[in-house]
């Protein structure tokens, strides 16, 4: 078992009203390198508790240990340096004056060398094609492409663990390939990730383990497989199967698996039932 | 740069609350002083008729949201820039009648709900904008209510808009300008950040506002389920005009295309493909019970 990287005991948060609590005694430990997805409906937590993990909320009882240090004792910089942030709208987390200033920002706040600020830099801003509009001010680029400063100025960081707060919001074809492949480097570079979505077919396609939330609590925690499995879990976590799936669970008297979550599994069996029913029609007329 | 021409205003009786755009150019101002800024809107040509449910996609840089704004008059009266060609709302030429003119027939909600919120409580924002409409207090009250139970808010009611979740701050500012009951409803995203249960209360207030009150949607959405099942007609645009116009059932099926103008298209439609490439097949559909139906037949 690898290490424990993410480790909350018993936290108790809540914004205004303490009889109102947004997380009720949450514990949870997360080894370093896993793709966990934090799943639940809105106002169920997920913010709330992601946001312990880079000190923007503190818990108001309760320890948050992040790579085996209390975050008590850690400011939000030294957290920053562990936990990067993809927060769900981008100009949560945007100021720099240009493109490549902003991307900048995170390897010089590490406190690299120049040349080595300057090489990370260029990285990013190439792998997210964002090099024509590096000396543009961020605030006048559309939401796609200030999406990706907010990637780019993240893989410039490279922290050990990664928090995507439904990273793939209001984002076009061509900018949710681009995410997803970035998230599926990050998964092969053994980054340790919390994918907050509510798209179940992205949490089943990428996430090792799922954490279901609910009013500050956690109601499940597995495989998405299994526990997308159990309808009564989904629908407390407002949770709705992709359309392939409800096809799929809809032809099940027809011989369908009802855990297709997407399209290409979908194709694949439906294709060989579909074949299996044509030949045998074809051997049945051929008969005796 | 085009030249503008005016075009034609139609006719003399004003539509309530339909939509026409006339060969509109739309640059913002120029970022550095002396470079000519790049046309967002070059040359589009739009007419939306009053209680059409309109939903507009496109690759990410491609003007969507800049068309919001500028028919809810927000562009250029606020952000500046150059507009050439004509734009008609609801009979009333943007040109000519600033935002708050428009904001008793013209309701807009933005992709980031928090940028319209701004009053200490929930209950008050709701109000704020009936209150502005000088609404007698008892039915501003049960306005109030109502859209609260309606969007699932009476619980934060006492809240400050700020303390709440994304989603519940996105439906907040819907229920906030759904509120006005405007004849014509400019939505940005709006279901971007909202869990599956929200998106479809989000999707049936709208499908029921429109029932009462026959309101004109012009929605962009990024989701193809949300708008192969809701909205009545589609147009992608592209070089900051229309590249396809139809209705979603014929415009999805169009996967190529659609994929090179940045759209993504409803699983549906790519179970349909890709079984007819496969099977050579001809299935047509965009919808879980159409798929059923036409699929079951091929299964014992």
């Amino acid at each position: 078992m690898s290490r424990v990287t993410i480790e909350l005991e018993d936290i108790w948060f809540w914004y205004e009203d303490p009889e109102q609590p947004a997380l009720q005694g949450l514990s949870l430990a997360i080894p370093q390198g896993q793709f966990v997805a934090l799943v639940g409906a809105n106002g169920s937590g997920k913010s709330t508790l992601v946001k312990h993990l880079n000190g923007l909320l503190r818990p108001k009882r309760g320890t948050v240990r992040v790579a085996g240090t209390d975050a008590a004792g850690l400011s939000v910089g030294e957290l920053a340096r562990q936990v990067g942030f993809l927060f769900q709208h981008p100009e949560q987390q945007i100021f720099g004056a240009t493109v490549h200033q902003e991307v900048a920002f995170g390897p010089r706040n590490l406190g690299l060398g120049t040349a080595d600020v300057q090489d990370r830099t260029q990285a990013a801003l190439e792998r997210f094609e964002l090099t024509g509009v590096a000396d543009r001010p961020p605030a006048i680029l559309s939401y796609g492409l200030r999406r990706r400063v907010t990637l780019a100025s993240l893989a410039a960081m490279d922290p050990p663990i990664v928090v995507l707060d439904e990273p793939t919001v209001g984002l076009d074809a061509a900018g949710l390939n681009d995410t997803l492949d970035w998230i599926q480097e990050l998964s092969t570079r053994q980054r340790t990730i919390l994918f907050v979505t509510h798209k179940m077919n992205l949490a089943a396609e990428y996430a090792a383990r799922a954490i279901v939330l609910e009013q500050g609590q956690i109601i499940g925690d597995g495989s998405p497989r299994d526990l997308f499995g159990q309808a009564g879990l989904l629908a407390r976590a407002s949770l709705v199967p992709p359309p392939v799936t409800l096809l799929a669970q809809a032809l099940q008297t027809g011989g369908m698996p009802g855990d297709c979550l997407s399209v290409e599994a979908f194709c694949e069996s439906y294709v060989a039932l579909f074949r299996e029913n044509e030949s045998r029609s074809r051997t049945g007329r051929a008969g005796p | 740069m085009a030249s503008s021409t005016p075009p034609p205003t139609g006719g003399t009786v004003p539509d309530p609350a339909g939509i026409r755009l006339g060969q509109v150019h739309f640059a913002y101002p120029a970022s550095t002083p002396g470079l000519t800024p790049p046309w967002v809107l070059d040359g589009l040509d739009l007419t939306v008729r009053p209680g059409e449910w309109l939903a507009v996609m496109g690759a990410s840089d491609v003007g969507k949201t800049t068309l919001c704004l500028l028919l809810a008059g927000l562009a250029p009266h606020l952000t500046g820039g150059t507009l050439e060609g004509q734009i008609v709302v609801a009979g009333q030429d943007t040109r000519h009648y600033a935002p708050p003119a428009l904001a008793r027939t013209v309701g807009i909600v933005f992709q980031e709900a928090e940028a319209q919120l701004f009053n200490p409580t929930v209950e008050a924002e709701v109000a704020w904008g009936l209150e502005n409409l000088a609404w007698p207090v008892d039915a501003i009250q049960s306005q109030v209510d109502a859209m609260l139970a309606l969007f699932r808010l009476g619980h934060v009611r006492h809240r400050a808009p700020t303390d709440l979740s994304g989603g519940e701050k996105k439906r907040l500012a819907l229920a906030s300008v759904l509120a006005m009951r405007p004849p014509i409803l400019i939505l940005d995203e709006p279901m971007g950040g909202l869990d599956p249960a929200g998106r479809q209360e989000v999707l049936e207030s709208l499908a029921n506002l429109r029932r009462i009150q026959s309101a004109t949607i012009v929605m962009t959405e990024s989701d193809p389920e949300a708008v192969a099942a809701f909205a009545e007609r589609l147009i992608v645009l592209h070089q900051g005009r229309i590249a396809l116009d139809g209705t979603p059932r014929t415009l999805f099926p169009q996967i190529a295309e659609l994929t090179a103008l940045g759209v993504s298209v409803p699983q549906m439609a790519l179970v349909a493909a890709t079984l007819n490439k496969r099977l050579g097949t001809s299935f047509d559909f965009l919808s879980v019970d159409q798929a059923r139906e036409a699929l079951a037949v091929h299964l014992v």
